[in-house]
């Protein structure tokens, strides 16, 4: 579906993504994993062709994003960042003018409009002016408008950044259902829990590049431990206590507000910590996230 | 997993996009269109009472005081081409000021738009498409209302209403490439005070240019505005001669064509990056 080559997007002396390579394959839910500014939405910009490339190979759906942007874009579904409704319009309106975009008749998009609102649970909205309406529902919006040309993939970035939990877990619902009809996803997500949950492969970009690459379950199992026994304790700096624990985990990483020790069995770990004559205000044992395989890549955390 | 590749939410039938008749651009007037619906009754009432008052005002009221008139003719029936002209202007200009600027950064409607087959092009062309449209329709009825107080003696004055809005495009178009290339709206309060304001003073609109001094006619010459006034003012008094309306219309395609282009690439410069 998607092929990156030492993908390369400058701007000026600026570099935002420094030669990546990535494939997408169809039906499949494919993230960019990364803190702000790591360029997954440059990466995004460029494979939505509204971004010429600075270097590199990039192919989506078999076509040359440099010279056949305007057939590849027909074939997209996009959710940008940044909500592009026309707020001054219904929300069946926004979907008609832009199913007109892509060149699909009145009477069609009339028909798809309704169907889209049905599937994001807009319905008793159609007629409701957009600028009022919640976070949610906008984004809401923003997906079903993205899938007015039946797009062969669809182009999420950041798609629930801003919104709260329980507006997130409404959109996530939704995508999985695309998922499940075999929609071509590619995500941008600066949380970890999103990147789990719905992509079944994933980059982890850090700086312009690719630091690591492949399913959630498989980046944990090579770049962390199972589980993760996490300290906090009444102390400012926790430098001094990380090396009292030495050697207790394979590995400690220290954090302003706690220690996290990596090691296959948490239970262990901890008595070996009460054996030291240590005491923590709390001790947790919890499984390893791509949290916890960003910042062994790269030794800072994904949201600060 | 099925490799599925199409959405089946909206896609039970294989109908898909044929390109309009008109060209893709189409679809940006579209749009417009339904926006201006939202608002068509408030620029409805000011576009049909702003001729009313400026021509009874200015017209009939300043005028009784100017026996003479103005090289022998009443002054409304002078002024009346001049404010045409100038109205469509200032229309074509409010049309691609703010929502211009809007589309790119308040509510940015054109990056939506950029994220379809369509191009820069194709939202430049659309846009000023509507603007024709409301600029003409502002024309339309700028011309009944002074036809109706008797101030167009002349049945070729009908050509003033294409001339009159031909200006307001062809300034408008220019004025997207200037709106487009903004990064606040410092810039367009400056357009509208320092340009519109003096070109709608000084082409010639109440009084003749020959009244300026020596050095600022050729300035007047150079707008747009003194073009689309000459010549809709030689229509509505009959008194016009094909080369010289032609030359007035050329001047102001000239002014749209470079514009457009202009707008195309400022747009593409500051959207597709």
């Amino acid at each position: 579906m998607i092929r990156a080559e030492g993908l390369v997007k400058t701007f000026g002396d600026f570099t935002a993504v420094d030669g990546i390579d990535v494939e997408v394959r169809p039906g499949e839910a494919f993230g960019f994993l990364g803190p702000n500014g790591a360029g997954k939405s440059s990466t995004m910009r460029m494979i939505g062709c509204v971004s010429p490339p600075s270097a590199g190979t990039l192919e989506i759906l078999g076509m040359d994003a440099r010279t056949q942007g305007a057939q590849i874009r027909a074939r997209l579904g996009v959710v940008p960042q940044k909500d592009t409704l026309d707020e001054e319009l219904t929300v069946e309106e926004n979907i008609w003018v832009y199913g007109r975009y892509f060149g699909l008749s009145r009477r069609l998009v009339r028909e798809r409009a309704e169907e889209l609102l049905d599937f994001a649970q807009l319905t008793g909205r159609a007629k409701s002016v957009v600028e009022p309406l919640s976070g949610g529902m906008k984004r809401r919006l923003t997906i079903a408008r993205a899938l007015v040309n039946s797009p062969s993939v669809l182009l999420l970035d950041e798609p629930t950044t801003g919104l709260d939990p329980q507006a997130r877990h409404v959109l996530w619902d939704r995508l999985f259902r695309l998922k499940r009809e075999g929609v071509t996803l590619v995500l941008t997500t600066h949380y970890m829990d999103e990147a789990e949950q719905l992509c079944d492969r994933l980059v982890v970009m850090d700086q312009g590049r690719v630091v690591a690459e492949g399913s959630p379950r498989s980046l944990i199992e090579q770049h962390s431990t199972r589980e993760v026994l996490e300290l906090r304790f009444d102390v400012a700096d926790h430098q001094p206590v990380a090396e009292k624990v030495h050697g207790v985990a394979e590995r400690v990483e220290v954090l302003p507000d706690r220690l996290l020790l990596y090691t296959a069995d948490g239970e262990s770990a901890q008595a070996e910590v009460t054996r030291r004559g240590l005491d923590p205000l709390s001790a947790l044992v919890r499984r390893s996230t791509l949290e916890d395989v960003f910042l062994h890549l790269t030794g800072r955390t994904l949201v600060d | 997993m099925a490799a599925q590749v199409t959405a089946p939410v909206g896609a039970r039938d294989g109908r898909t996009a044929k390109v309009p008749v008109l060209g893709p651009w189409s679809s940006v007037t579209g749009h417009w269109l339904v926006k201006y619906r939202r608002m068509w009754a408030g620029t409805a009432v000011s576009s049909f009472l702003a001729p009313l008052m400026y021509l009874a005002g200015m017209g009939l009221g300043l005028g009784a005081l100017l026996d003479q008139g103005v090289g022998g003719v009443p002054y409304v029936t002078f002024i009346a081409p001049g404010l045409l002209a100038a109205t469509a202007l200032q229309t074509g200009a409010g049309e691609t000021t703010f929502s211009v600027m809007g589309s790119i950064k308040w509510n940015p409607i054109y990056q939506g738009m950029l994220a379809t087959p369509l191009g820069p092009r194709d939202v430049v062309t659309g846009h000023l498409v509507f603007v024709a449209i409301r600029v003409l329709v502002v024309s339309v009825v700028f011309f009944a209302v002074a036809a109706a107080l008797g101030a167009v003696p002349s049945w070729w004055g009908v050509l003033a209403v294409p001339v009159a809005a031909l200006g307001g495009v062809a300034f408008a178009a220019c004025c997207y490439a200037y709106s487009a290339t903004l990064s606040s709206d410092k810039g367009l309060v400056l357009v509208m005070r320092f340009v519109v304001m003096p070109m709608m003073l000084f082409s010639g609109t109440f009084f003749p240019v020959e009244q300026l001094p020596g050095y600022l006619q050729p300035v007047a010459w150079a707008t747009p505005l003194w073009h689309a006034v000459e010549a809709s003012r030689a229509l509505t008094l009959g008194v016009a001669t094909t080369p010289v309306v032609a030359g007035h219309v050329a001047y102001l395609l000239l002014w749209l064509v470079v514009g457009w282009w202009l707008s195309g690439r400022v747009l593409r410069r500051r959207m597709v990056v």
